[in-house]
């Protein structure tokens, strides 16, 4: 029987989720992982004090009742499988190096920074910096796929140097910035200024935004032949993206962000 | 042992371990990956002068390409593994590149040997190149006049096996090249094997170093030339005129028993006296691949 962690009530502060994960509770019986402590504010508490815990721990594990005060699910992990029913705090799948989150609501700030690996899918909305790289450091994702179901905050992929982060609703301002390397999908709208600072990499866009930076260059538009690899990489993991047509491989390609080495693109499906 | 008339020599084909690479060719129509697929594989016959063997594996149909498009799978071989970086390089190079339409895949993505490719032909970009890591796997997007080529960063090679052939002695050249053409027609569908000469087939068979200079590695190989017959130690029977050869490269023993036991059934036909093989006495292939075991029980090659 999958392990499975209850939220019994909602926790008095924000709780730091990062010990729960396959690689830290390989071997640990139901008591063992209840007895865990994991900082709620600027106490300890054990994890049966928060959550009824029942099944044995193999790779994968349910968190269920989840709510936006849980962080940091996820953190590190680098195999097996995470499923939460509800929300999730910030943080999640932060410097993930394998495995499999999957968020069936919504996701706050910071998710999947610096994930080098796997696969985090959020089927609701996620927060600002989404892929991003925290204050201080300079790499956000470095790889790996993110998939979100809804919409998503500002900065998505904020000094984001490699991976694939696809958006099946709509991103905030500023998505793409400082951008180094990786692609963004973005199937909905964006918001203002997309691309700002982006040195290198691509946000995929289905329709023209209504304003582009000046320091964005018109390339017109042009076969790119990597989207056919791209969108055939999409089709397990996103029912949207994957559902175009790979023969879609035509773009218009604006160059950007000249400002700041100008390597980067925003293609425009054609 | 005899087909249709035909005596099958009691002899074996000896064969040589070489190391191949696979490249997939895509472009937008078959017209343009055969284009492409024309000018990777040419001089591309022997090792002894053109440094690679190369041929057309088979077509590809879109579904079975990276990128969804008509494409040609083309086997290239070398004979020392430390060869195969500089080939790949200067044939893709030359040949893909500069081919409208075209992308260029790597065909042995399991194979443990890696070779730097688009990860050098990537500086043609001067700068203005970039890549994505798609699947695991990286690829170069060098900007071009046309738009971008597509070309994968590193290639698999494996070890194959060069030099399976035999040998079509007929009553006259017309018998021979129609034997010759119906064993290529036989061959070339089957997987994992290229024919690697014009058209598949060899008309100067050679032996090894010369009788008048040693600075030549190979030379005609008099013994099967009919010309010949009153002034050197001839191989051939009295009515046998002409002689033409087929050589066959494989990525591994069965795919060339396979391709030599339908080339050799469809060239057993009227006007040809005897099928042969070429080998040196046992000493410098570890392959043989021995004619009657082939046509009769179909067991594997000793190596």
């Amino acid at each position: 029987m999958m392990l499975t962690l209850t939220l019994r009530e909602r926790p008095p502060q924000r709780v730091d989720m990062s010990p729960l994960s396959a690689d830290q509770l390989a071997g640990k019986s139901a008591a063992q992982v209840g007895a865990i402590e994991l900082a709620c504010g600027n106490r300890k508490v054990r994890v049966d004090s928060l959550f009824t815990v029942s099944g044995n721990c193999h790779s994968e594990f349910e968190i269920r009742n989840g709510c936006d005060l849980l962080d940091r699910i996820g953190e590190g992990m680098t195999h097996g499988s995470i499923l939460v029913r509800g929300d999730v705090g910030a943080y999640a799948g932060a410097r993930m190096k394998g495995g499999h989150i999957q968020v069936d609501g919504n996701a706050g700030a910071y998710a999947a920074t610096g994930m080098s690996s796997g696969l985090l899918r959020i089927l609701g909305n996620a927060g600002d910096f989404l892929a991003a790289a925290i204050p201080g450091a300079h790499r956000g994702m470095e790889g790996g796929t993110v998939v979100v179901g809804g919409d998503v905050g500002d900065r998505v992929g904020d000094h984001m140097r490699r991976g694939m982060v696809l958006i099946e609703g709509n991103a905030g301002d500023y998505c793409a910035s400082r951008m180094g390397a990786g692609t963004i999908a973005v199937w909905g709208s964006v918001g203002t200024a997309p691309g700002l600072g982006m040195r290198r990499g691509t946000l995929l866009l289905q329709a023209l935004p209504g304003e582009l930076l000046p320091t964005f260059g018109d390339c017109g538009t042009s076969t790119q032949g990597f989207l056919a690899l791209l969108l055939r990489a999409w089709r397990p993991v996103s029912a949207k993206f994957g559902s175009i047509s790979a023969a879609r491989v035509r773009a218009r390609r604006f160059m950007g962000d000249l400002a700041n080495d100008g390597r980067g693109e925003i293609l425009v499906w054609a | 042992m005899r087909i249709r008339d035909v005596v099958i020599e009691d002899t074996f084909a000896e064969a040589f371990t070489v190391r191949t690479a696979r490249i997939i060719v895509t472009a937008r129509n078959e017209r343009w990956a055969r284009e492409c697929a024309l000018k990777l594989t040419g001089f591309a016959t022997s090792v002894i002068g053109c440094k690679c063997e190369a041929g057309v594996e088979r077509e590809l149909t879109p579904a079975e390409t990276p990128d969804g498009r008509p494409g040609v799978s083309i086997l290239l071989m070398v004979m020392a593994k430390d060869e195969m970086g500089a080939r790949l390089v200067e044939r893709i190079g030359q040949t893909v590149l500069t081919c409208p339409t075209t992308a260029c895949y790597d065909g042995l993505p399991e194979a443990p040997d890696r070779l730097p490719v688009g990860k050098l032909l990537r500086f043609f970009g001067d700068g203005f190149q970039g890549s994505k890591v798609v699947g695991g796997r990286r690829y170069w997007r060098i900007p071009v006049m046309e738009d971008e080529f597509l070309v994968q960063d590193d290639f698999g090679m494996m070890k194959a096996i060069g030099g399976g052939n035999f040998l079509i002695e007929a009553r006259c050249a017309d018998a021979a090249l129609e034997a010759a053409e119906a064993a290529v027609d036989a061959m070339m569908p089957l997987p994992g094997v290229i024919l690697p000469f014009p058209g598949g087939v060899v008309r100067s068979g050679s032996k090894v170093g010369s009788r008048r200079s040693k600075a030549m590695i190979a030379s005609s190989n008099d013994a099967f030339c009919p010309t010949l017959r009153p002034v050197t130690e001839t191989a051939l029977a009295d009515e046998v005129n002409s002689v033409l050869e087929i050589v066959i490269n494989g990525v591994d023993a069965p795919a060339i028993e396979r391709a030599m036991r339908a080339g050799i059934d469809a060239a057993c036909r009227d006007g040809v006296v005897a099928i042969t093989a070429g080998n040196y006495g046992g000493k410098l292939g570890p392959h043989h691949f021995h004619l009657h075991r082939i046509m009769g029980e179909g067991s594997a090659a000793e190596s």
